[in-house]
């Protein structure tokens, strides 16, 4: 046996140790863990492609065009087909039947409908041009416009005036834009709440909390090995998130990378204590996935992860801004989104400060060790 | 001789709306350095509750602990540098390798074994790198007797550790725990099973209700039985022979009658079966079933309390 001086110094050298151990059997039992690892890093991505997907907000591309066509002239038909398609949008589709073109029109088959009688005469000016939308749907005005134009700019006279046009290209309004920095607070949310709550739990359900205890292992090296854990998962999902949005979506980050990844890492923290302290008492995973519900599932929808929490009643807004995924959420828009000023965004700091050290305390007292 | 682990008057009282229930009732020990200590007792008579406060897992209601000479509330961190702890149905990560998981365990402790070496010792070193979801029950109640080996203990506390396993894995740990109790240090254990007592243990302490019921050497109890052989015989159609008679027959110490089943604690066997035999033969007795064995910390159990210690023995 070793003297006591002995013991104490090679005390500081074992606790680093221990910590490190710790932290790697974390990283080990999850990352071979193939279910674990596709819904923590995979599963948002899906979600990402999907909504972004569903949610693009490109121009109409395609407009589709019935038409009714009354003359047997080839000539008369190829000549307004011409016409027709100076706009390349345009999707033109002959119909035979009166009868035929209504249902379409009534199913949303086709957007508009050009019913055309040139009345036997060769000049086209003269023919008689109906057109037939459904005045509630946006494609079949936008398609009425779009014949008009290209009926009426294709007999202008030469002195008419031009119109020139321009589209103006702004990143970071699209929905995509939006979405992801909301992707990353709930990532944040979920890792605190699993990677840390849940996680302690099933330790204790599988009495390993309480093996570990029986050794001489310090409690503060093992709620900081759940920290550092957290950590290095939680840097992949980010940047994992981000990059997919970059590549996929070119979602770009406006502002200062140094605040982002400070509220990154804040983020994190204040996740980690509402996690911690949804597994300080608990006792089966049952209870612990049921209190992670509670805290989950409210904020996911009042803080403004899919669509904005302003959408809420004035009322209710003093208190969504004051929830943690709010605050994370508004500074991570704020960051990517519009590159705010540190001092726009130190009160979402100072909220997410708050809940992390509130949190903390409070687990610690009340933490079941045994 | 030093004394590895001492406690005086423990109790550990659980209070619900409904009941009080007394886990732990007053329980002394004194384990000396060296010895391999066995607590025996029907499940629910309180030997994990006990275990757990001498482990220092547990506040005892009353009473204190002392190990190697100190106590939890003053030294914990000394004490839990120098013990040993394998807990019942500690379930640990399926998906560490044997070696990871003891490489997890030697960092907690200051000084300690290698975790090779503790592989070594209970004979894992063909799963060194196997992840634990592929152990057999015996492969992993080792691997939670190294975790417990690897911070090299002078006191070891093992609940229950071969309970459910094969009889080759349960002669396995046997080898391990002699083997650590060869260096002249100290073992305690939770059991039910009585022949894992008798042949591990230097000394028992039976207990049943949170109490100590009898202590001493598997042999000197049993010897306290009066006799060291045991006749067990039933007779057709139940009949029962009264306890008296058979008393007055030669070299028998005691008679217990249950069910009617017959179990004589006796001295010797070839002067005790001769005369059973020639008595049950004048009287016109007949025997159905009969046998003689060894007497074991099981019937001094019975013996003290009426009942067996396994539940699948209390309804044979």
């Amino acid at each position: 046996m070793s003297t006591s001086n002995n013991l104490n110094n090679d005390n500081e050298s074992t606790n680093e140790s221990a910590i490190k151990q710790l932290v790697l059997a974390r990283l080990k039992d999850f990352f071979r863990e193939p279910a674990a690892v596709f819904w923590v890093y995979g599963f948002p991505l899906l979600m990402a492609l999907a909504l972004g997907t569903a949610f693009r907000e490109r121009p109409i591309e395609k407009l589709t065009i019935d038409l009714y066509l009354l003359s047997d002239s080839e000539s008369q038909r190829s000549e307004i087909l011409t016409i027709l398609k100076k706009d390349p949008r345009l999707i033109i589709v002959e119909s035979t039947s009166e009868i035929l073109w209504k249902k379409r029109l009534r199913s949303g088959k086709t957007d508009l409908v050009l019913e055309l009688n040139t009345n036997n005469l060769t000049n086209p000016t003269q023919w008689e041009y109906k057109l037939w939308d459904e005045p509630n749907r946006p494609e079949s005005v936008l398609a009425r416009n779009a014949v008009q134009n290209t009926i009426l700019r294709t007999f202008l006279k030469p002195d008419a005036p031009t119109v020139k046009e321009h589209h103006l290209e702004e990143l970071g309004i699209r929905y995509i834009d939006f979405l992801i920095p909301g992707l990353v607070g709930m990532n944040l949310m979920g890792g605190g709440l699993w990677g840390v709550g849940f996680v302690i739990v099933d330790m204790r359900v599988r009495k390993l909390l309480k093996r570990f205890l029986a050794t001489p292992m310090k409690k503060r090296d093992f709620l900081l090995s759940i920290a550092i854990s957290r950590l290095c998962f939680s840097i992949p999902e980010v940047i994992i998130l981000l990059g997919f949005g970059y590549l996929f979506f070119g979602v770009q980050i406006q502002g200062n990378l140094l605040y982002l990844l400070f509220t990154l890492l804040l983020g994190g923290f204040a996740f980690s204590g509402v996690g911690l302290l949804v597994a300080s008492r608990a006792k089966t995973v049952e209870t612990v996935s049921g209190l992670m519900n509670l805290v989950m599932l409210p904020m996911t929808i009042l803080s403004g992860v899919f669509f904005s929490s302003e959408k809420f009643p004035e009322f209710m807004q003093p208190i969504l801004q004051l929830l943690p995924l709010t605050a994370l959420n508004d500074a991570l828009r704020g960051i990517m989104l519009e590159g705010q000023s540190l001092t726009e965004l130190v009160p979402k700091f100072g909220i997410l400060l708050i809940w992390g050290v509130i949190c903390f305390i409070i687990s610690l007292k009340i933490f079941r060790w045994k | 001789m030093t004394t590895a682990l001492k406690c005086q008057n423990l109790k550990k009282v659980y209070k619900s709306r409904k009941e009080v229930v007394e886990a732990v009732n007053g329980l002394d020990l004194e384990i000396a350095t060296g010895e391999c200590f066995g607590l025996l007792g029907p499940n629910g008579a309180g030997k994990t509750t006990t275990m757990e406060i001498l482990e220092g897992l547990l506040e005892p209601t009353q009473g204190e602990v002392e190990i190697l000479g100190k106590t939890w509330r003053q030294d914990e961190s000394f004490i839990r540098e120098r013990i040993g702890i394998s807990l019942q149905e500690t379930k640990l990560s399926d998906k560490l390798t044997v070696q990871e998981t003891l490489q997890l365990f030697r960092s907690f402790y200051s000084n300690g074994i290698t975790p090779e070496e503790a592989i070594r010792k209970v004979s894992l070193q063909e799963k060194a790198n196997t992840w634990l979801v592929r152990l057999s029950g015996g492969q992993r109640q080792r691997l939670a007797v190294a975790t417990a080996l690897v911070g090299d203990p002078e006191l070891l506390f093992l609940d229950e550790p071969t309970t459910g396993l094969d009889p080759q894995s349960r002669r396995q740990l046997w080898d391990i725990i002699r083997e650590f109790r060869s260096q002249n240090r100290t073992v305690v254990l939770t059991t039910h099973y009585m022949d894992e007592a008798e042949k591990l243990c230097d000394r028992v302490a039976i207990v049943d209700h949170g109490k100590v019921i009898a202590l001493g050497s598997p042999q000197a109890l049993i010897a306290k039985l009066g006799g060291e052989h045991v006749i067990d015989f039933t007779l057709a159609n139940d009949q029962e022979i009264d306890a008296k008679v058979l008393e007055q027959l030669p070299s028998i110490r005691s008679v217990r009658i249950v069910d009617h089943h017959h179990q004589l604690t006796i001295n010797e066997p070839h002067v005790a079966l001769p005369a059973l035999l020639n008595y049950l033969q004048n009287n016109r007795f007949e025997l159905v079933g009969l046998s003689t064995r060894h007497a074991t910390l099981e019937d001094v159990f019975v013996n003290l309390t009426g009942r067996h210690l396994r539940d699948d023995e209390t309804n044979k």
